[in-house]
């Protein structure tokens, strides 16, 4: 193991930039996914239609593809995503800032695909929380946003949090692949980049780079389970 | 009782696929009257109940409150909702708010009223139904009895202009439907215009203006109490009377 504890630095530094696409794509991925949550329990047809489409394509699609679109497809589209070039945010995450945009590509890309799985995750909650409590509040003359933001979603968001963890600890996973679609110096790409360009072992680096990944799953999960007794107790 | 009609429905119909649950229903409620709707179960009383607030859409035919007809969804539909006071069989509380919040939330969000006026007007309502001891306390917390008067202080902080009853002591122990119907009496004293569907005969008997009887969708008979339980009409009503008034 002598092979990562030489190289520490190195994965110091792909850990901390995998945590911040992880940090940033969690939020776009729950930003997402509570709009298209929104859209598949609204009242109006055609936005109910445009939730469940969006669902269909990216729950059922590999994330390689969407990957693939989102690294290849918006630059032939002559898009740089700059939109995600956000005053302050980009000082505080300097790799969103940046001319070179696979950094945001692959926020992009996994926000897409994330969000299905929270919009899902969301709507289980929502479908928890018994038919009558949104009756009452439409009775009592709550619109339908009132409806969702003052009764709905606070307690559909109890059933829902142990779900999103899990969907939030896949996501993490699947953070992997950006290295191989651009994004240089996140945690497996610069642990591949040790065994190709430096010659170190195989074996060890990939063991590294997994515990790099459980040092930000395992807690997670940890915590999830401590909510989830919480709740049970609770009950 | 003024004479002057506040809810009429008029040739209603209603299907749940094949089922069809309200046939031609004509009604008018007066302003100040109270209606008990009665019949054996599955007669459609529930959905016609629900109808007038359009928590049921329905097929055809026209429902019209206050000189309005009943808008589609949208906000003309929430502000006609929210002067139409609804209380549930299943009490619908809000369980992530306190009694107190659970009053408070209508005339806070939807009439934007000033929370200090509205805690002072939510706290006079919870000592009428004679909760305001608990008004810090979660639905759960609270028997069956103390939520559905809890139910209906939170319609009544709306200041409505008729209530709903969808059958408000159906779900209730036997002990506790009494105090649920004193707060029901008092208010159909004070005037307040009611609908009420209920399996409540004695609440029928002494504070209903008109009985309503329904049956298979149909409105069977309309009278007064005291001349409907003497003197049913159809048979389909001395039946169901027969069946319910031996025990």
């Amino acid at each position: 193991m002598s092979a990562v504890f030489d190289n520490l630095d190195v994965f110091l530094g792909g850990f901390w930039l995998t945590l911040q696409l992880c940090f940033l794509s969690a939020i776009g991925a729950l930003f997402v996914g509570t709009i298209v949550a929104v859209m598949r329990i609204s009242p109006v047809p055609p936005l109910r239609a445009i939730g469940t489409a969006y669902v269909t394509v990216f729950r059922n699609i590999p994330l390689t593809i969407v990957f693939f679109f989102s690294a290849f497809g918006l630059p032939a589209l002559g898009s740089n995503a700059d939109f995600l070039r956000i005053p302050v945010v980009d000082t505080i995450f300097s790799r969103m800032g940046i001319d070179l945009p696979y950094f945001r590509f692959a926020i992009i890309a996994l926000s897409l695909y994330t969000g299905a799985f929270v919009c899902e995750a969301l709507r289980s909650g929502i479908n928890a929380v018994p038919a009558g409590q949104a009756e009452a509040a439409r009775a009592i003359g709550l619109t339908f946003g009132q409806n969702l933001r003052h009764v709905v979603l606070p307690q559909a968001w109890k059933a829902a949090v142990v779900p999103l963890g899990s969907v939030i600890i896949a996501m993490i996973k699947n953070s992997a692949l950006a290295g191989f679609f651009g994004v240089v110096g996140d945690l497996s790409n610069s642990g591949y980049a040790l065994i190709t360009v430096n010659g170190e072992p195989t074996i060890p680096i990939m063991i590294g780079i997994s515990l790099g990944f459980l040092i930000m799953t395992v807690p997670l999960g940890v915590l999830l389970d401590r909510i989830e007794k919480r709740r049970a107790v609770a009950r | 009782m003024t004479g002057e009609a506040l809810i009429v429905l008029d040739n209603v119909n209603k299907y749940f696929g094949p089922l069809h649950v309200l046939q031609d229903v004509t009604l008018s409620v007066d302003r100040g009257e109270v209606v008990v709707v009665i019949g054996p179960s599955g007669s459609g009383k529930s959905t016609l109940c629900r109808a007038i607030n359009r928590l049921e859409p329905i097929n055809s035919g026209t429902i019209t409150f206050d000189g309005q007809e009943l808008p589609a969804e949208g906000r003309a539909l929430a502000r006609l909702r929210s002067e139409v006071g609804m209380v549930f069989q299943s009490f619908n509380l809000f369980a992530h708010k306190t009694i107190l919040q659970n009053v408070m939330l209508g005339p806070v969000k939807v009439r934007r009223e000033k929370s200090a006026a509205v805690r002072e007007r939510a706290m006079s309502l919870l000592e009428r139904v004679g909760i305001a001891n608990q008004a810090e306390k979660y639905p759960a917390q609270l028997s069956g009895g103390q939520q559905q008067r809890v139910a209906i202080a939170r319609a009544l902080a709306m200041q409505p202009k008729a209530m709903l009853f969808d059958e408000p002591t159906s779900a209730l122990d036997p002990e506790m439907v009494g105090e649920v119907l004193d707060v029901m009496t008092s208010l159909a004293r004070d005037g307040m215009t009611m609908v009420v569907v209920t399996h409540e005969m004695g609440f029928a008997r002494h504070a209903a203006n008109r009985v309503v009887f329904m049956a298979d969708g149909q409105l069977v008979e309309q009278a007064r109490p005291e001349e409907f339980f003497a003197n049913p009409r159809s048979d389909r009503a001395k039946d169901f009377l027969s069946k319910i008034l031996t025990h």
